[in-house]
């Protein structure tokens, strides 16, 4: 399905704060859904199947048996009511080289987005995957359940950014589980930088084969009467598996409950959480909730976490450079908010660094 | 340049400082001594206007303009600029994004750089991982960017290998001389007495001056005294 994505200047504006290049030019395909239309899917690029959840499902009989897997696989139930999502894949030993995006947005007001995604790395394949998730300003008291299921074959690697531009009104649960074979990488980059009413996520990954790791990031902004439920848990199941988990949470006055869940189920493995919080107003509140448990002697846990206010010895020695206060604190908070704990290519770096420059120029 | 008169600071309750007096003319370099919590340290943030150093008497004077009331932003526009002894981490912040600001100059930058074995940190989070020498190497990197009239040193060289020490000790001695900069300057190991031309120095005890004298016979008497006799002030006056 191609054509031309109509979208009035506004929208336009919202779409890219999510991370989405209209132009196309530096991705290599991509999808677009409004509501529970499917309105776009293209790929410039051999080896990649992008379509809609419930043509792929149409198309391959192999769709079938992933959609849902992952839930099986951890005895949960997945909500069966979803409408669209995408299905993307990426062939045996492709190298893709611009990042796949697929964008969800919602316009209608007081719509219910419900979409399932399956996103499959097949053997040796390497990826970036950006997900840009928005809400049109019509689409007011919008909802967004957002379930994927990522399967990372052998020696797959896949860089998996979401990013989330909503509005004040929007309700958003994202539920996401990952399956890695032996020496698959699967990264995963959460960016919520834009007001929001309340967000519950608790992605899991499933690292099944030995050697895999994953590793999960998140940047959040919390602004008054927001409510951030969100966290990571990694389970390492097979030999030598590896875990990383940060988070850099930030509250102008919204709550933000940061969890974090490592759980060793083989030996030799490893699992870091990190969590760091600035509280920038009275009214914010962050609750850092890291977990770790193993049925294993030979492992290697840690957390560590930190959460407060700005340090005053941090803003005066930018003052005794010549920095006003204000300057200092937006200086000490975009530091905080840093991008290159994502991982990315220098291309999408750049992009979510000028999303994140403008989200705290007018957020703070 | 600098006046300081009658000034008394304390840090919460707590009286740090007792009715200091000191002056420092332009081109003038001072040594400040003084045992552990003696009261140096709490003298150059003071000056800095940090917040928490409270005069509670007299006052600080720089360049005839009165400096008790100025935030820390409009000393350092003055021309004050401090090495820190234990500078903060600033996480996510690259040192090299703190060197453009100071100078716009980037051939200035590269070569202090170099001078000063820094070229890599610049792409580094500004003291993250830096070891006790490199620290004092940035902190010494970034206030010569910066160029203030005045510096206020705070042990520049403590935790520097002996090699370092020259290479920031003839970095240091340079800037003074050659652009006639004025400089307080903290020290317990004496060794940037060998680099750098101190006109005077100062004992600080129990937050108040008691000897005021050529800085390396200072040194000495302190080194085969201890700082005890600095009351007794046996050092042959300047």
């Amino acid at each position: 399905m191609s054509a031309k994505l109509k979208l009035e200047d506004k929208d336009k504006e919202t779409v890219s704060s999510s991370g989405i290049d209209l132009s196309e030019s530096t991705r290599s395909a991509a999808f677009y859904q409004q509501d529970s239309q499917t309105k776009l899917y293209q790929s410039f690029q051999e080896g990649i199947d992008i379509l809609s959840t419930e043509e792929a499902l149409a198309k391959y009989p192999e769709a079938k048996e992933y959609f849902g897997k992952n839930f099986r696989l951890l005895n949960r139930d997945f909500p069966q009511d979803t409408d669209g999502g995408y299905f993307i894949r990426v062939k045996k030993g492709k190298t893709v080289e611009f990042p796949i995006q697929a964008c969800l947005f919602l316009k209608a007001q007081g719509f219910q987005q419900k979409v399932h995604n399956l996103i499959i790395i097949e053997e040796g394949a390497r990826v970036y995957l950006i997900t840009g998730c928005s809400a049109s300003h019509t689409a007011n008291e919008g909802f967004h359940l957002g379930i994927s299921e990522f399967f990372v074959q052998k020696g797959g690697y896949l860089n998996f950014t979401m990013i989330h531009s909503w509005k004040e009104d929007v309700t958003v649960k994202p539920i996401s589980i990952a399956y890695l074979e032996e020496n698959a990488v699967f990264i995963s980059n959460y960016v919520c930088l834009r007001p929001v009413k309340e967000i519950t996520m608790y992605p899991t990954a499933v690292l099944a084969g030995d050697r895999s790791r994953a590793i999960f990031n998140s940047l959040i902004l919390s602004y008054p009467g927001s409510l951030h439920d969100v966290g990571s848990r990694v389970i390492l199941r097979g030999d030598s598996t590896q875990a990383e988990i940060t988070a850099r949470a930030v509250s102008s006055g919204g709550k933000i409950i940061a969890r974090g869940h490592i759980k060793a189920e083989n030996k030799n493995v490893k699992g870091h959480l990190e969590c760091r919080g600035l509280v920038l107003s009275e009214k914010g509140q962050i609750h850092a909730i890291p977990e770790m448990e193993t049925d294993f002697r030979d492992v290697d846990l840690s957390h560590e976490a930190a959460i407060g206010k700005i340090s005053k010895d941090e803003i005066e020695y930018l003052c005794a450079r010549g920095f006003s206060k204000e300057q200092a604190q937006s200086i000490i908070i975009r530091g905080f908010m840093d991008v290159s704990i994502l991982g990315l290519p220098d291309l999408l770096k750049k992009e979510i660094e000028r999303i994140e420059d403008a989200s705290l120029k007018g957020g703070l | 340049m600098l006046k300081i008169e009658n000034l008394s600071v304390a840090i919460g309750e707590k009286g740090i400082l007792q009715k200091i007096n000191l002056k420092i003319n332009p081109g003038e370099v001072v040594i400040l001594f003084g045992p552990n919590g003696s009261g140096k340290t709490t003298l150059l943030k003071a000056i800095m206007g940090f917040s928490g150093y409270d005069i509670k008497n007299g006052q600080i004077i720089f360049k005839e303009k009165v400096l008790n009331n100025l935030s820390t932003e409009e000393r350092v526009k003055l021309g004050i600029g401090l090495m820190y002894q234990h500078p903060p981490k600033i996480r996510g912040v690259k040192l090299q994004q703190l060197a453009q600001y100071l100078t716009k100059d980037k051939e200035k930058t590269l070569k202090l750089s170099e001078r000063l074995s820094l070229q890599e940190h610049l792409s580094r989070d500004v003291n993250v991982d830096f070891s006790g020498g490199e620290m004092k190497r940035s902190e010494l990197f970034q206030v010569l960017l910066q160029d203030p009239e005045f510096l206020l040193l705070d042990e520049p060289e403590s935790g520097v290998d002996i090699e370092n020490i020259g290479v920031m000790g003839g970095v240091l001695n340079e800037y003074l001389r050659k652009k006639g900069k004025s400089a307080l300057i903290i020290t317990h190991t004496g060794y940037i007495l060998d680099y750098v031309q101190a006109e005077r120095g100062c004992v600080l005890l129990d937050g108040k001056f008691w000897c005021i004298g050529d800085p390396k016979e200072m040194f000495k008497a302190i080194r085969e005294s201890g700082y005890d006799k600095c009351k007794e002030c046996i050092c042959p006056q300047s």
